[in-house]
């Protein structure tokens, strides 16, 4: 309930933000910054909640984002259905690769190579083949109006991609008091203890694998719907996999906002740098990586967790009867 | 009527035959001890009962259900519960959600989990901690942990595996009547124990492994009487040397 009523708060503040501004600059800048919260809350389900460190979550991206092109393009779909296939066929992409990994009993260090592995497949596959309009990629005919999901100010483009956040943090709200996301989490902390009580962590892994891939699948699709073009190398890239799983450790992994946390402070380093280095291409990528080393190495339950400690010192018993409740 | 029923089970890895031939009944109702030297198999036997290791031969029997081979998940459903030697707490929950965990195999509710989990720490004495993460508490918090997480499932059998092990004396009289109030509750009872004054005390029936082959069974006092079985414990000739000095101090 609580959780609940903490997204509700979170998506009033945020969908308010285009009504009192249309500066092109803020907006664009929360637009993006949501972009990477979906991005990292994807990543967050499978990786936070799972313990299942994917370093190829582009696939899924990368399928999306093909996925809601393609069927514009090629089959003159609606894109607002067009995002439910998108959906749909990343989760399915997620389905395949996790029951292919999980099978196998492919962990750790294994699991990341073979999801990287299956991106750069993905890549060179887009990068080959016609439909996908190979290396040329594939451009989205401008049309601008909301049934088409091409919106005339950048307020439309914040309140879907808030739409798609909201949806990323409920379902991450209901794996924090379910039954599904109990398993998900004994399965990451230690997986023969879970067997041993009943919880069959093939399936937990296979189901967090397709929602995770199906959240980033959404993020893909609205890629492709901003920007209204997409190729082998922005869709199945590394760079939206690192983004994806720094926004998500950065902020803490296995919680409700850390990735929204840790996406917006990245999000903000980024075009800090952006601007301070502007030509240099890929310097952010460069921030990113120093962030990650020093998060890891000295707040190693993200930035997230830093408030919390401060939030419990200051009040401890409420934050003691938090916890029982 | 026995419960668990192990027929000519064996297993090797490799040159290393872990486990050979063994077969033993566990009867519904009773509170029976594995035991044995260091590396006899005990351990393995559990892991092949519970599912988590395949034999290579023979057939394991619960509740009139073969499940020879079967996934260590769904043995937990039909009722056939494990804990582990070395302790293996979900370190980043609570004591309540590691709980709780066990507790989903009967309630799909979070709260329902949650709540039985209660429960189920009042019975193995947890209560005081249940809001402590787990990483936080000593080995015989620890081991009762272990316990109740296995006992939240509701088992028929539940596979004990060292449960008293390194725990000190004052902490061992504190679990003995846990262990034996399970029994009290209906559930079988079958543990692995190195500490011979809890077997002694408990255990109705007590099977001896060594070197992966059951070489004697009964009662606890039959057992430890047993030639065979002093040898396994201290080597070979113990036995007669042992009685030797008894005669002549007579």
């Amino acid at each position: 309930m609580k959780d609940i009523r903490a997204i509700a708060l979170f998506v009033l503040l945020v969908g308010c933000i285009p009504v009192l501004t249309d500066s092109g600059v803020v907006l664009n800048f929360v637009m993006m910054a949501l972009y990477a919260c979906l991005l990292a809350q994807a990543w967050n389900v499978l990786g936070g909640f799972g313990g299942q460190f994917s370093f190829g979550h582009a696939l899924f991206f990368g399928t999306g984002a093909y996925v809601q092109a393609m069927a514009q393009v090629h089959a003159g779909w609606n894109p607002w259905f067009a995002l439910v296939l998108a959906m749909t066929t990343s989760a399915a992409v997620g389905g395949f690769v996790g029951a292919l990994s999980f099978r196998y009993g492919l962990k750790g260090s294994y699991f990341a190579l073979v999801t990287l592995a299956f991106a750069e497949v993905f890549r060179i596959v887009a990068l080959s083949v016609p439909f996908t309009g190979a290396g040329v990629g594939l451009m989205l005919p401008l049309r601008e109006s909301v049934g088409n999901m091409q919106f005339a100010t950048r307020a439309g483009y914040v309140w879907s991609i808030l739409g798609l956040v909201t949806l990323a943090l409920c379902l991450t709200a209901w794996l924090r008091h379910s039954r599904f996301g109990a398993y998900l989490q004994a399965v990451r902390d230690n997986e023969d203890a879970a067997r041993a009580i009943g919880v069959n962590p093939f399936k937990v892994k296979l189901w967090a694998t397709v929602l995770s891939g199906g959240l980033m699948g959404a993020g893909g699709a609205f890629y492709v719907q901003v920007f209204q073009y997409i190729d082998p190398g922005l869709a199945f890239g590394p760079h939206t996999s690192v983004e994806a799983l720094v926004g998500a450790i950065v902020g803490g992994m296995g919680t409700l906002w850390g990735p929204v946390v840790g996406a917006l402070a990245l999000h903000v380093l980024a075009d800090v740098t952006r601007n301070l280095f502007g030509q240099l291409p890929g310097i952010n990528m460069v921030v990113y990586g120093c962030v990650l080393v020093l998060i890891v190495m000295f707040v190693p339950r993200g930035v997230g967790s830093i408030g919390q400690t401060w939030f419990k010192r200051a009040k401890p018993e409420t934050a003691d009867k938090k916890e029982n409740t | 009527m026995s419960l668990l029923e192990v027929s000519h089970v064996s297993r090797a890895f490799g040159g290393l035959r872990a486990v050979q031939d063994v077969s033993l009944n566990v009867p519904a109702g009773s509170l029976t001890a594995l035991i044995g030297p260091n590396g006899a198999g005990k351990t393995t036997l559990f892991a092949l009962m519970s599912g988590f290791l395949v034999p290579d031969s023979g057939r394991i029997t619960f509740d009139g259900t073969e499940i020879t081979g079967r996934a260590p998940h769904l043995n937990a459903a039909l009722g056939l519960t494990r804990t582990f030697q070395i302790v293996q707490p979900f370190a980043s929950q609570t004591v309540r959600e590691n709980i709780a965990i066990g507790a989903h195999l009967q309630h799909v509710s979070r709260n329902e989990a949650l709540h039985a989990a209660e429960t189920v720490a009042k019975r193995v004495g947890l209560f005081d901690q249940l809001d402590k993460p787990a990483s936080d508490l000593t080995v015989a918090g620890r081991k009762r942990l272990e316990l109740a997480r296995a006992l939240a499932t509701k088992p028929k059998l539940l596979l004990l595996d060292e449960v008293l092990a390194g725990l000190n004396p004052q902490e061992i009289q504190d679990m003995l009547p846990v262990v034996r109030g399970l029994v009290t509750d209906g559930v079988t009872v079958l543990m692995i124990e190195h500490v011979m004054q809890a077997v002694m005390n408990l255990a109705e029936h007590v099977w001896v492994l060594a070197q992966g082959q059951l070489i004697a069974q009964g009662s606890p006092s039959e057992v430890t009487q047993n030639p065979q079985v002093i040898e396994a414990y201290l080597g070979h000739g113990t036995a007669a040397r042992l009685r030797k000095t008894q005669q002549e101090a007579t």
